[in-house]
């Protein structure tokens, strides 16, 4: 019998900027190619989640009307549910909105505090420049150090706490904020970024980290993912760091 | 006559004339002169045709759409002042004043029809007072240059609010965002600011309101066309209170006969609307034009349906304008697409077809008409991540390429171009593209040798390029003496 996965896909009518769908294929995809069984649900504004019954959750971004859209929704219904499942290891890749969003709160241009999640041990500030462009960032999450290649196109700046990790350092482009050369964040199995592009398809390296930790989640380290013939992959992986990086 | 606007349209009309010496484009650096000498240069340009200016903004189709208005105009026999070469930013539309005015600063044409950059209409609507103001649609697009969709249409709400005393919108019935700009609806979603990037675009977006004009209403009114919602819609939800719309028919992406069960908010009923939908080929559709004038049977000269909304949005807009019905009607048929826009031709032997995409909506709408003719498919895509493409690619996963997996049988090959050829070539195989048909060669012009090559003869190659790099492909064309003269851009 094939090992299921179970991807929860939050708000995708909704949360779906910059091709985030891009995300979702490619996991849905990698799974397949990796001899898995995945199976995707769809929950939007209203649906009530238990996501702990889930082993990867997708989250995108979105425009300023998408995300205030979700905000009740996201932050009083599912937000506990989020939270409890990535304290038990549920993986999740939360990209721009759904990062913000995850963190303690965003302070508007005017000052206000509009709380989030929580979950991650950040926050957000409004920023009058928007921080747009080609990243390549190197990260120690993925064994060795390796690089993420994206794209930025946000204006709020975001500020790691003291015991967050980053997801990793900047080498070209703004990342977190554009001052303290971090970008994104890793809790847990769950990572936030600010890297689209769309981010697994360059980064397969990336999407199957967060299948990995899927599985151990559901099934406890007994399946291992192996190797996937990824030359399409690693060559625009490559383009870009041959681009940006010279 | 003011010495500083003399001396603005003399210096803009000289740059003009030694650029073309120099063999250049320079469609928007003539524009750029003259303003820098008199800002309100553009002002009073644009009161010089008598019958004042038609401008055409919107997402998609503002192109294909202005030059089948220019062509009905010329139909009615009436000298047109006209962007044709699709500089649509104020230095743009300026140079197409510039170039018509004469030295004595005369005007020539009789009517300007002009298409603007979204970004450009505050100002350019400021400085012209469009007589007529056409609104195509909106869709996601370039959305590192636009910032976000909302702000994209807040600025066209502002230009619709600068039309001349008396001066009409046409907006497109089936699109919720377009025809949510009519007088009267206030705008923007109600709900609780929350944590999100920047405020800047919404605050545009919510001013209640609309523009202080008379509206009229264009659409699609047959419910064979079109169908399946894809993942490019941008608008599933109210305009006005952010609640799901109901969908009785979609065309394409949100295009289609949608109403909210919230509020009640709902397609106009539009006055000037396609049905009987017919005919349709590589060549292009025919169906029945109805206006509150009368009806008269056109065939748009370019594929899909997004010709079609084209056609009827130019027709509207020439309606508006006080065309007589069979002027239109005669002027739509003869027109044919812009160019790159399902351009036909002839190489080795093998027809291409050259097809501009520059964001998903239109992207599936032409892969749409692909899959729709018999046959093996060629197909040399290519994506350039230029500031004219986007320089954001991420775009490229809204496109539904799956349909070309759901094919994969009749493909031969998918070559994979451009600056960001290897990110297409990821995106195929994600599609479902068997990795044996996908061949990336980023270079254009061995892209398309190679191309031809594997295109048998009788069979066509679909060559489906960003817009730099149908700009390139062109010179490649023109190099190897497969495209005879100037195209017309």
């Amino acid at each position: 019998m094939r090992a299921e996965i179970r991807i929860l896909s939050l708000y995708p009518e909704i949360l779906n900027i910059y091709g985030d769908r891009g995300n979702l294929i490619t996991l849905v995809q990698r799974a397949r190619w990796h001899g898995l069984e995945p199976v995707v649900t769809e929950a939007s504004i209203g649906d009530p989640v238990d996501f702990r019954r889930y082993d990867l959750v997708a989250i995108g971004g979105g425009q300023d009307r998408e995300q205030k859209l979700i905000a009740a929704d996201f932050k009083d219904e599912k937000g506990p549910s989020l939270a409890e499942a990535v304290r038990e290891g549920v993986a999740v890749l939360a990209v721009c909105g759904a990062y913000q969003l995850m963190g303690k709160y965003y302070r508007t241009a005017q000052g206000e505090e509009i709380p989030g999640l929580g979950i991650f041990d950040a926050w957000t500030e409004a920023g009058s420049r928007r921080m747009i462009g080609d990243v390549v960032v190197e990260t120690d999450l993925l064994g060795g150090t390796r690089t993420l290649v994206g794209f930025e196109n946000h204006s709020g700046r975001t500020f790691l706490g003291p015991s967050a990790r980053p997801l990793g350092r900047v080498l070209r482009g703004h990342g977190n904020n554009g001052e303290d050369g971090h970008e994104g964040i890793v809790h847990r199995s769950a990572v936030g970024t600010y890297l689209h592009g769309s981010l697994l398809p360059k980064n397969p390296h990336l999407a199957d980290w967060l299948l990995q930790r899927a599985l151990d989640y559901r099934y406890g380290g007994s399946v291992r993912l192996g190797r996937l013939d990824d030359e399409f992959e690693e060559r625009a992986h490559a383009a870009m760091v041959r681009r940006l990086l010279g | 006559m003011r010495p500083k606007f003399l001396l603005a349209l003399w210096a803009g009309k000289l740059a003009m004339a030694l650029s073309r010496r120099l063999g250049r484009g320079g469609s928007s650096l003539p524009g750029r002169i003259a303003r820098r000498i008199e800002p309100r240069v553009l002002d009073e340009l644009a009161r010089g045709p008598h019958m004042g200016s038609l401008a055409i903004s919107g997402t998609n189709g503002k192109t294909t759409t202005a030059k089948l208005v220019a062509g009905i105009a010329a139909r009615a026999g009436r000298r047109v002042i006209h962007n044709r070469a699709g500089a649509n930013m104020i230095d743009g539309v300026t140079a197409a004043f510039l170039e018509d005015a004469t030295w004595s600063a005369r005007p020539r044409g009789e009517v300007a029809v002009l298409e603007v950059d979204e970004a450009s209409v505050p100002g350019v609507f400021a400085a012209i007072r469009p007589r007529v103001a056409l609104v195509t649609n909106f869709f996601r697009d370039q959305l590192d240059r636009y910032g976000e969709l909302n702000h994209t249409v807040g600025l066209v709400r502002q230009g619709l609010e600068r039309l001349a005393a008396g001066g009409r919108a046409v907006l497109c019935a089936d699109d919720p965002l377009c025809a949510g700009l009519a007088k009267g609806l206030a705008p923007g979603v109600q709900v609780p600011v929350a944590a999100g990037t920047a405020a800047a675009g919404i605050a545009a977006a919510a001013e209640p309101g609309g523009p202080a004009s008379d509206t009229l209403f264009y659409g699609l009114e047959d419910p064979t066309a079109g169908g399946a919602a894809a993942h490019a819609a941008d608008a599933r939800r109210c305009v006005r209170c952010g609640h799901p719309y109901e969908y009785e028919h979609v065309y394409y992406a949100h295009l289609g006969q949608y109403r909210c069960p919230a509020c009640g908010h709902r397609r106009p009923r539009p006055q000037v609307y396609a049905e009987n939908l017919r005919d349709a080929d590589l060549t292009g559709t025919t169906f029945d034009l109805v206006t509150p004038a009368g009806v008269r049977t056109c065939r748009v000269q370019a594929p899909g349906l997004y010709n079609v909304y084209n056609a009827v949005g130019a027709a509207a807009a020439a309606y508006a304008l006080g065309v007589d019905l069979d002027v239109i009607a005669a002027g739509l048929s003869e027109t044919s697409a812009a160019f790159g826009r399902m351009e036909r031709l002839k190489a080795e032997g093998r027809e291409v077809l050259v097809a501009l995409v520059k964001n998903p909506a239109g992207y599936n709408q032409v892969l749409r008409t692909v899959l729709g003719v018999e046959g093996p498919k060629n197909l040399l895509l290519l994506l350039n991540d230029l500031a004219a493409d986007g320089t954001d690619v991420s775009w490229i996963w809204d496109v539904d390429f799956e349909v070309l997996a759901a094919r994969d049988g009749e493909l031969n090959l998918v070559i994979c171009s451009g600056r960001r050829a290897e990110d297409l070539a990821v995106r195929m195989k994600y599609a479902g593209v068997s990795p044996a048909r996908i061949v990336v060669e980023a270079d254009p012009s061995r892209a398309l040798e190679q191309g031809l090559r594997f295109t048998r003869p009788g069979e066509v190659l679909y060559v489906l390029p960003t817009y730099t790099a149908m700009l390139e492909l062109r010179t490649v064309l023109q190099q190897r003496g497969y495209l005879r003269g100037a195209w017309d851009i």
